[in-house]
């Protein structure tokens, strides 16, 4: 699955907004507006790895859960692969591929079994699907003979490996990844990362990728937005940043334009 | 076709499957539990050692393992994937509704059906009755045609875990439960208090009840009939009424269910109730 017309930009992003209501008080009767989103504007172009770096509350996962199809925005417009949102859902679904934070699995389940099920939700034969798994794996450097086992027999970051293969299952032109390797050991992330590179080069997929890992951000992603407080505070490569906040590394061009330090705050507006 | 929906389905009885394989202990505490469950029931029958009662009891053990085991899997499908994590995954498949909650369904009547057997075969062993003379295929009809519209029923419960991921799971409980109550499982429905008796006629296990114990023949029992009472089961011809409501049932209550879960899922999306929890 490739995305054809590589001339038009494969996201554009007008005017986001997204607000989530919490009641309380006496009969819920208080409802207090809490706006995750306020107006994101930005365009990714086909084949671009695009980096949002931001604390956690910025509006990060949000955005990656509107680009999903899992949030329905509160206006402004999305454009994805040349195709609208929501009315273009389901085809949009069919093309992109999505790795969050928290490794989602059946855990009693083997990787196998996870695999395929996913896999045949797309409408794979679970032939062609487990060869594919298998292949990724191996180049993501997971050991095959725990192809079988359970998903809570595991350790994280072999839970994101499996998440990774989900993902890129359905060889999608449009991948979203949401801090896929927060938490990760050193080997697993150097993994992941170079696979990423890689599946960029062959396959020319394009990246959204959220991280809080500078090092990742300037390793991987062509153009990086700063967000802060459900805006985009600056867009533009890491050198370009760099230059602009007259800093030597990224994070204190982040510190310095957004005034924000990553700390660890839960994500605006959604409730745990 | 075979891409866009029986793939996609099948991912569903796929996964579910395994699920109940690797939970097979799971399974086997709860078929024990309906199968000594059922017998208790049954027992007080023979206790009293009215074969009228006994086989009103045993229909009931039988009928209602049958239908809330289905009702249950369906409706707490949702709940399963919050508990997991992995709702987020589903909802984001480029798979339809109608495909996703199918397939579901599917494989909830296979387990109902699996539970059921061995509830009978448990029935067999621990308590003494026979069914002769009873319209036993009958029977087995007017149970699939109930399944249609508690599949139906099972939908719309399982609106309420998308709606409320703390709450929702065992909201689905409280429905079932007044199921229970309304529908006269083990009692006619004229021992309710008179304001709920006409709840019972929003209830599919209602007319299944009245269908079946026709077709059993209990109904032309007479009360304290000794165990070796012949019976005398109905033929299909004489349960057509209550047929003909299950499917008019079935018919509204899946499209029904259908259009309830699809408002939900856009008011979890508007909401953000979609994201995981627990």
């Amino acid at each position: 699955m490739t995305f054809s017309n590589t001339n038009s930009p494969a996201i554009i992003v007008e005017d986001l907004k997204k607000v989530f209501r919490k009641r309380s008080g006496f009969m819920k009767s208080k409802v207090t507006e809490q706006w995750a989103l306020k107006g994101i504007s930005f365009t990714v172009k086909d084949r671009e790895t695009y980096g949002v770096l931001g604390p956690n509350g910025s509006g990060k996962s949000t955005l990656i859960r509107v680009l999903s199809t899992l949030l329905i925005p509160d206006g402004g417009s999305v454009e994805i692969l040349g195709h609208t949102l929501p009315k273009d859902e389901r085809w949009i679904r069919q093309n992109i591929g999505r790795v969050s934070v928290d490794a989602a699995f059946y855990k009693k389940l083997s990787a196998r079994e996870n695999l395929l099920y996913a896999a045949q939700l797309y409408g794979i034969k679970p032939g062609v699907a487990q060869k594919r798994a298998l292949e990724i794996l191996g180049r993501l450097g997971l050991k095959l003979k725990r192809f079988n086992d359970p998903l809570e027999e595991m350790s994280r970051g072999m839970q994101q490996k499996i998440s990774v293969a989900r993902a890129l299952l359905i060889n999608p032109p449009l991948l979203l990844l949401d801090e896929p390797t927060t938490g990760l050991d050193p080997k697993s992330r150097r993994d992941v990362q170079t696979y990423l590179e890689e599946i960029r080069k062959e396959e020319g997929t394009t990246i959204v990728l959220t991280t809080h890992d500078m090092a990742e951000a300037e390793r991987l992603c062509d153009r990086i937005a700063f967000i802060a407080h459900g805006r985009i505070v600056a867009e533009g490569t890491a050198d370009e940043l760099k230059l602009k906040a007259d800093t030597e590394n990224l994070e204190d061009a982040f510190i310095k334009i957004t005034g924000e330090k990553f700390n660890d705050e839960k994500e605006e507006g959604e409730e745990e | 076709m075979i891409e866009r929906i029986f793939r996609p389905m099948w991912a569903f009885i796929f996964r579910d499957f395994h699920l109940n394989r690797r939970y097979f202990s799971w399974v086997l505490v709860f078929t024990f539990y309906a199968v000594v469950n059922s017998a208790t029931v049954a027992l007080i029958g023979v206790a009293t050692n009215d074969f009228k009662l006994l086989l009103n009891l045993i229909l009931g053990v039988v009928l209602w393992s049958y239908l809330a085991a289905m009702f249950s899997e369906i409706a707490q499908s949702i709940s399963y994937e919050r508990w997991e994590g992995t709702l987020e995954y589903t909802f984001m498949a480029p798979v339809s509704r109608l495909v996703h909650l199918t397939g579901v369904s599917i494989s909830a009547t296979g387990y109902a059906l699996m539970r059921v057997v061995l509830v009978v075969f448990g029935l067999m062993l621990l308590v003494p009755f026979h069914l002769g003379g009873a319209n036993l295929g009958g029977i087995m009809v007017v149970m699939i045609v109930a399944s249609v519209a508690f599949v139906g029923l099972g939908l719309m419960a399982a609106v309420l875990p998308v709606m409320s991921p703390e709450h929702g799971g065992p909201a689905t409980s409280i429905f079932q439960g007044l199921m229970l109550l309304v529908s006269g499982i083990y009692y006619p429905v004229k021992v309710l208090p008179t304001w709920l008796q006409p709840f019972s006629m929003f209830s599919p296990a209602t007319y299944a009840l009245k269908a079946c114990r026709k077709l059993l023949g209990v109904d032309a029992l007479p009360k304290g009939a000794s165990f070796s009472s012949q019976l005398h089961g109905a033929s299909l011809r004489d349960v057509l009424p209550e047929l003909g409501i299950l499917l008019i049932m079935g018919c509204v209550l899946i499209p029904l269910g259908l259009f309830i879960f699809n408002r939900a899922e856009h008011w979890a999306k508007k909401t953000g109730k979609l994201k995981r929890t627990g």
